[in-house]
């Protein structure tokens, strides 16, 4: 099946079935993507598909055909997040730092604590307390 | 925990005349819109479906019009509800229920079909569909038919959705009077309703309550009540006895008795 990974066309033969986490971490080799809860609770598993953040873990592959998904793995180590997660402690044991990132480059330029708030409510941390990584946000868009 | 890929079969049609086709050929088959109940499901073992049928790439179950009536596609989305400007005109208290469904990740998956088919009593949607009067559209290979929200569920997650049918589509008259929703959970994000409750406040008032019977429930006699004039506090006594809530792991029946009242209160007065 094809679809877009991190910008470039990929092609994967796994059951239409699988789990998109289990595709992009076994198939594509990916392990950025993390799996926390495994039924769409704690948000770990956020990528991109079209732009908007799902959690992979309640995709089939089936309902990936055609679309452009972006892992972690697509951000290329160097976005601002990155860089302001590492800077702030806006990451600590690190299981949830790539969903919190690709939930928060989804809302856009410079969103407000506000939007930040709302936009990550279906990401959990079980060691920051949340603020260092609002903070993490806020600094690398101000 | 999840489940071994090898036993499931999934069908992928273009077209909804294929999907169709299928469930009226290669039946019973679980339909799989944005996956968010139906996966859970899945790999926490408690549902027996093996066989499934993609909808998610019909766009013809995609858009909403607003003519006579106000037509929601069945795949439309939490996040593309609350961005319709028709649906915010027609019917806020769908977006005040659509912005507490879950996050942005299940807001962006999870679908109004979804949330109707599904039929947990506990479905945010439900109780501003029942005050609406909304009419889920079904169709099979043979036809269409209209059924009310209200003549939908026959029990407990039960429906009168034949196994050859798909919702294609959720049909809102203009509600005439001021809409309100109030979700009673544990935290804003992700939890399921303890007590969810709808309102209009119109000529005819209109409630409906979730999580407080088998199936989402329009409150007749508490309705009367006020359109006759009576008062909240009689209103409120109607509604005590015309309710049976359940105790279970989320809460107890007396709180959620209680709980009811309150929100009953605090919408008469909110929209007065
Ligand atoms: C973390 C999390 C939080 C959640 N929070 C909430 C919440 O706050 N409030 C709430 O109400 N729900 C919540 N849910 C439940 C779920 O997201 C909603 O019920 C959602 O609307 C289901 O839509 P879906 O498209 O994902 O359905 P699916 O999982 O694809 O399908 C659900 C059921 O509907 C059937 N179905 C789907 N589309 C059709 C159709 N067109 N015709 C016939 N049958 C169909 C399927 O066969 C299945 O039985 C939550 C789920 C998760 C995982
Ligand atoms: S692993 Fe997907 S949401 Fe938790
Ligand atoms: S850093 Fe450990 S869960 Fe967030």
């Amino acid at each position: 099946m094809r679809f877009i990974l991190n910008g470039a066309p990929a092609e994967v033969d796994a059951h239409p079935m699988k789990r998109l986490l289990d595709v992009l971490r076994e198939d594509c080799g990916l392990t950025g993507t993390k799996e926390g809860c495994g039924e769409g609770e704690c948000g770990a598993c956020t990528v991109l598909i079209d732009g908007e953040p799902v959690v992979s873990c309640l995709v089939p592959f089936a309902q990936a055909r055609e679309a452009e998904v972006v892992t972690i793995e697509g951000l290329g180590g160097e976005h601002p997040y990155q860089r302001a997660f590492a800077e702030f402690s806006g990451a600590q044991c690190g299981i949830c730092t790539p969903g919190m990132i690709l939930a928060a480059v989804a809302l856009g330029p410079a969103p407000t604590l506000e939007e930040v708030r709302t936009g990550l409510a279906g990401n959990l941390c079980r060691c920051t307390g949340y603020e260092a990584i609002y903070r993490a946000i806020h600094s690398a868009t101000a | 925990m999840r489940t071994a890929t090898n036993p499931l079969d999934l069908r992928d049609p273009r077209t909804l005349d294929e999907a169709l086709a299928i469930l009226a050929e290669d039946g019973p088959r679980t339909p799989i819109a944005g996956c968010t109940d139906v996966f859970v499901n899945l790999h926490f073992g408690t549902t027996p479906a093996r066989r499934f049928l993609n909808l998610w790439a019909l766009d013809e179950l995609r858009g909403i019009t607003a003519g006579g009536t106000l037509r929601i596609g069945a795949l439309t989305t939490y996040t593309q509800l609350i961005r319709s400007e028709a649906v915010n005109d027609w019917l806020p208290a769908l977006v005040a229920a659509s912005r507490e469904v879950g996050g942005a990740q299940i807001q962006n998956r999870g679908t109004l079909a979804g949330n109707v088919a599904n039929g947990s009593p506990a479905g945010d949607s439900l109780p501003v569909l029942a005050v609406a009067d909304a009419v889920i559209v079904l169709r099979s290979a043979s036809g269409e038919r209209r059924v009310p929200i209200t003549a939908l569920y026959t029990g407990y997650r039960a429906t009168v959705i034949r196994p050859d049918e798909l919702i294609v589509a959720i049909e809102v008259p203009r509600v005439e009077g001021r809409q309100w929703f109030r979700k009673v959970g544990t935290r804003a994000a992700q939890a399921i309703s303890k007590v969810v409750m709808a309102g209009v406040r119109g000529p005819e008032p209109r409630i409906a309550f979730g999580s407080v019977a088998a199936t989402v429930v329009r409150a007749p006699a508490t309705e009367r009540v006020l359109a006759a004039g009576g008062s909240i506090d009689d209103a409120r006594r109607a509604l005590q006895s015309e309710i049976r809530p359940i105790d279970d792991v989320r809460s107890t029946a007396e709180y959620r008795l209680r709980v009811a009242g309150n929100l009953l209160r605090q919408w008469w007065v909110e929209s007065a």
